[in-house]
């Protein structure tokens, strides 16, 4: 390939927010349940059922556009979507296009090339459709409305990114404004959080953008980054080959690591806006934004430098803290307890992480209490246990979330300080070892470690290292 | 006692006063449906043995002194595009022909409360869509007047069974005329209130902004009575309207006296039939001589309503009437292969002419390339309509018009040209872009002994302003009766 | 007539809409979609420019209801008129190929 092309791309975010009911009605958003348990008249589209407008969705939706720096559209209203599809009961779904409730924003990020604004065009409120399954079967499929109604709002970014490395920190750093919130979990598996991307491909020094694409279907980081990948080689090599690229929706398959196009005849794509008109518009005075700016908490900029300023932390650690809710608030919920900002800070960026990573969770799934954490570091601090046993008790409270007092208690873990015992052990671990003693005798320092090692394991780790190490050099 | 020459309210005051029972009335009312519904067909399902059991509930609780209002036992018909929670509600379409609410309209909830007995629903044209009544899946509804002639539409079945008396007062809706235009073909009294002031939850839906259910009546203190039960703010309905200014009833006043009458001349030139003109001009006569100031005036942009109507209420059918595919509920047709030849073959198959004409008309103006020059245009002119409404109402207390070109035409005249159908739509469909109330009463007959209806608009929330004109000349005709009797 | 509905427009159309017409139904839907658009075209002799489009004719905003919820297991309401039911969900025609 003798050209060299830039690929550019603009995201579709849909996050469900986290109200406890529908948009439009007052059915529950509750996951699970049944087929068909969460619904009702209006979220089924049943002839003559009305929508009414859930005010905690416009006060989300605000939020997020306040967060992400949008102007707050003081006028807006609904729009019907129309299209036929069975997961939609109306055959329109009621969204926002002439006048979406949040415009002109954008937010900062973060990549090894360094910082970047990314624009955000607009931000809609929407109804989510229901669910379809496929039974094999009896080759049909089974539609349930628990989900339909569910309200998202949709972010659509403007072309600003060029990597799927900028994609990523872009949708992480969306995610943690938004989780911060409390507007929604956003969790990608789950569905909460979905991203369609908007790709297309022009030689470096372009003015003028070439044909895109929008792919759907992308629900992990790791299939988002592949799928760029795979749509920017797919388009280069059409343009390579002297064809042009179709502007159409595909919809991307991680196992094939390929986008087919979704498009039928049937589908016109044509949807036919007008404005709701079983709804009214939305007034949003300037008090309204002020109040929900005010009711905003501490979002994650602010925290990192006051996680360096208050707890003196170094930078790196604020900054990995604070990359997940979850983090952030078990970080400062246990430092409440014990103070020990550093210590807390270690456990949660050491030993949690690495639990973490082996057992391939997320951060948001951590589900030990704080104080259990706060009663570990003070047993280290004062010696009762020592830190083999102390990474030991954690796992236990990782997994379990056990109560670190009673566990050392029960299985018996406390120091051993007991010195005539001590003695006896290391005299026994001298005689075993003649080759160790010889070499500390040579002067080879490290053999006394492996001295120190065996001792500790004779007492099963229970023996206080600093004690352990006294007495050896006493008896050496 | 012939129970059926009672109006609503006559009825109500007697059986309070256990002159007659509820199950008497009602029974009474389900005779003369036997007797005559085989001419008239103004039902698409009645309800008979639910009406009686309903009949006895209620008299059980007008006896324990629960139930008071002044409809409390009246048999009642209600359109079938108003949902009845378990009695069938078909809209008059194929595609809702087994279709059975789980849940009623709000307006059919505040009757069941006040005590009204559902007798069944009426006939209608296919999802409201028609002026007479003729485009219903079941049938077409006659004129009770003369059964050779249209009742009107498209509440056709609405104001028919009250005139023939096949119920003491019915429910209608009212999109472009369809309550107004009836009662004028029928000789009853049809009220379309200001948007907003009936919950439209439970009404299924032809033109969102513009459907507005009310009532059709033997009398205006009938009208004022019904809507005094159906009115009201409903917080499942975002466009209804919390108004403080009822009960409607207070405005059955005698006395026109210094109101001011507007006769907008764009409204009495070519088109309108020469005996219709006279017998409305006559009434006008009437309450100018009862007191009211008429002068007449240039209503403007006459000729713009109907064109701006059909693209608004069309845009809004072909999106309100898309969730009739066969998924959910109604007919789903039983061939057809995959799911879009299901959605196609199941509205082909369950929709009639007239409604695929309007939903094809609907999704063009609505389409991409269109949407500018059809349908912003439509509701520019629609701002421009409302505006010459409010210029008019600094004038006037109400305008007067007639309801209807003409008188009812015959049955099979009015379909084959769809456009001169909707011209007769001329004087009621406004009224629906601006949001304002209406009124028919009964203002005479023509030679071929049909009646013909005036209307009176007021400005929106006027509602008492209209009542209180429309009974005043009902009043004088009451008296002119009576004297003529006398003699 | 002056606006001529061509085959394309009434397929495209009929797609849009969800029906099958016959040729005889599209021949009627041509004449019929033909006549009123020119009917409708009188709406070209207004002017109106500057004219802000009135969607809503009385200028309320915001109704809400608050975030509670009101609806407990509708299901069975909600499957009552189903014309094909399979465990608790509607039953439709494969959505996938």
């Amino acid at each position: 390939m003798s050209r060299q092309y830039e690929t550019v791309i603009g995201l579709e975010v849909h996050v469900e927010l986290a109200t406890k009911t529908k948009i439009f009605c007052g059915c529950s958003t509750e996951f699970g349940g049944a087929p068909n348990t969460h619904t009702c008249p209006v979220c089924t589209g049943m002839p003559g059922a009305l929508p009414v407008l859930n005010k905690q969705v416009v006060e989300y939706a605000m939020a997020v556009g306040l967060a992400t720096n949008c102007s707050i559209t003081q006028y807006c209203k609904f729009d019907r979507k129309n299209y036929f599809y069975p997961d939609n009961p109306q055959n329109y779904q009621i969204s926002q296009l002439y006048l979406p409730i949040c415009r002109n924003g954008g937010i900062e990020i973060e990549t090894a090339a360094g910082r970047k604004t990314i624009g955000i065009h607009e931000i809609h409120m929407e109804e989510d459709a229901g669910k379809l399954i496929h039974d094999e079967w009896d080759d049909c499929s089974l539609v349930d409305f628990n989900r339909s109604g569910v309200p998202l709002i949709e972010i659509v970014s403007e072309p600003d990114m060029r990597s799927a490395e900028e994609v990523i920190a872009y949708l992480e750093k969306l995610r943690l404004i938004i989780q911060y919130l409390g507007a929604s979990d956003c969790k990608l598996q789950e569905g909460s959080m979905r991203a369609d991307v908007n790709l297309s491909v022009r030689q470096v020094g372009s003015e003028t953008f070439g044909t895109r694409t929008e792919m759907k279907n992308l629900n992990s980081f790791k299939a988002i980054a592949r799928a760029i990948e795979g749509e920017r080689a797919r388009q280069i090599e059409l343009l390579e080959e002297g064809k042009e690229v179709i502007q159409e929706t595909r919809r991307w398959d991680d196992n094939k690591e390929y986008s087919y196009p979704m498009r039928s005849k049937e589908d016109a794509q044509d949807y036919r806006y007008f404005p709701e008109p079983d709804l009214v518009p939305i007034s949003i005075s300037d008090e309204w934004i002020a109040r929900v700016r005010e009711a905003q908490p501490e979002l994650h900029d602010e925290k990192r430098r006051r996680y360096c300023e208050e707890y003196k932390l170094p930078d790196y650690d604020a900054q990995i803290l604070t990359s997940y809710k979850k983090l952030a608030d078990l970080f400062e919920e246990t430092v409440a307890i014990c103070n020990r900002p550093k210590k807390v800070s270690n456990w949660l960026m050491v030993e949690t992480m690495r639990l973490l990573k082996e057992h391939n969770m997320d951060p948001d799934e951590l589900s030990f209490q704080p104080s259990n954490l706060a009663k570990l570091i003070m047993l280290v601090e004062n010696q009762t246990i020592n830190g083999t046993v102390a990474k030991e008790v954690f796992e236990q409270i990782f997994k379990e979330d056990v109560d670190p007092e009673r566990y050392v208690e029960e299985k018996g873990l406390k120091v051993n300080s007991n010195a005539d015992e001590l003695y006896e052990i290391v005299r026994r671990v001298i005689e075993e070892n003649p080759q160790s003693v010889e070499d500390y005798h040579n002067g080879k320092q490290k053999a006394i470690g492996f001295l120190v090692g065996q001792t500790m394991k004779a007492t099963q780790g229970k023996a206080n290292p600093g004690m352990v190490n006294q007495i050896l050099k006493e008896l050496l | 006692m012939d129970s059926l020459q009672f109006t609503a309210a006559e009825l109500g005051r007697r059986i309070a006063r256990r002159e007659l029972s509820a199950v008497e009335a009602t029974k009474a009312v389900l005779d003369r449906i036997e007797a005559v519904e085989g001419t008239f067909h103004c039902y698409v399902t009645v309800d008979a043995e639910g009406a009686l059991k309903s009949a006895e509930q209620v008299q059980q609780q007008i006896d324990s002194g629960e139930l008071r209002g002044p409809l409390a036992g009246v048999p009642v018909a209600v359109k079938d595009n108003i949902s009845t929670k378990g009695m069938r509600t078909t809209c008059a379409s194929h595609i809702l022909d087994n279709y059975i609410p789980t849940f009623s309209a709000e307006a059919v909830n505040r009757l069941q409360r006040a005590g009204a007995v559902i007798l069944g629903k009426t006939n209608m044209d296919e999802f409201a869509m028609g002026s007479t009544t003729e485009t219903s899946y079941f049938g077409e509804t006659k004129n009770p007047w003369n059964p050779e002639h249209v009742p009107g539409g498209s509440s056709g079945g609405s104001a028919a069974a009250v005139a023939a008396k096949e119920c003491f007062c019915a429910l209608g809706s009212d999109t472009g005329g369809s309550i107004r235009q009836p009662a004028s073909f029928c000789g009853v009294v049809g009220m379309k209130p200001t948007y907003g002031t009936v919950s439209r939850y439970g009404l299924i839906a032809y033109g969102s902004s513009l459907d507005q259910i009310g009532p059709l009546t033997k009398d205006v203190t009938d009208c004022a009575t019904l809507l005094d039960v159906i009115a009201g703010h409903d917080a499942k309905d975002s466009t209804s309207t919390a108004r403080d200014d009822g009960p409607f009833a207070e405005a059955l006043v005698d006395d026109v006296q210094g109101m001011r009458i507007g006769i907008p001349r764009d409204y009495f030139g070519e088109g309108l039939d020469a005996e219709v003109r006279e017998a409305v001009l006559g009434a006008v006569k009437t309450l100018q001589e009862r007191g009211a100031i008429v002068e007449e005036f240039d209503l403007s942009l006459v000729d713009y309503a109907i064109p701006a109507y059909y693209v608004i209420a069309c845009a809004e059918a072909s999106s309100n009437l898309a969730r009739f595919e066969g998924v959910k509920y109604g007919y789903r047709a039983p061939e057809y292969d995959g799911l879009h030849s299901m959605f196609k073959r199941t509205r082909s198959e369950g929709f009639g002419a007239e409604v695929k004409r309007r939903i094809m008309l609907g999704s063009f103006v609505l389409s991409s390339g269109y949407y500018d020059a059809y349908y912003l245009k439509a509701l520019r002119t629609k701002a421009l309509i409302k505006s010459a409404f409010d210029k008019a109402f600094e004038r006037f207390d109400v305008i007067v018009s007639p309801a209807a070109p003409t008188t009812a035409p015959k049955l099979g005249a009015s379909l084959s040209d769809p456009i001169k159908m909707y011209l007769g739509d001329i004087y009621t469909i406004s009224a629906n872009l601006a949001g304002l109330p209406g009124i028919t009463v009964p203002c005479g007959m023509d030679s071929k002994g049909l009646p013909v209806g005036i209307q009176m608009l007021g400005d929106c929330f006027q509602e008492k302003k209209l009542i209180r004109m429309a009974y005043t000349y009902e009043q004088s005709q009451n008296r002119r009766v009576q004297d003529e009797q006398t003699v | 007539m002056a606006n001529k509905i061509s085959d394309e427009v009434i397929d495209y159309v009929s797609i849009l809409a969800k029906l099958e017409l016959s040729e005889e139904e599209k021949e009627q839907a041509k004449s019929d979609m033909g006549s009123m658009l020119d009917y409708i075209d009188k709406l070209n002799e207004l002017d109106t420019d500057g004219v802000e489009p009135m969607s809503h004719v009385f200028p309320v905003t915001n109704v809400f209801r608050d975030d509670v919820v009101t609806n407990g297991d509708n299901s069975a309401e909600t499957l009552a008129n189903a014309p094909a039911e399979k465990e608790g969900s509607f039953q439709v025609p494969k959505t996938v190929d």
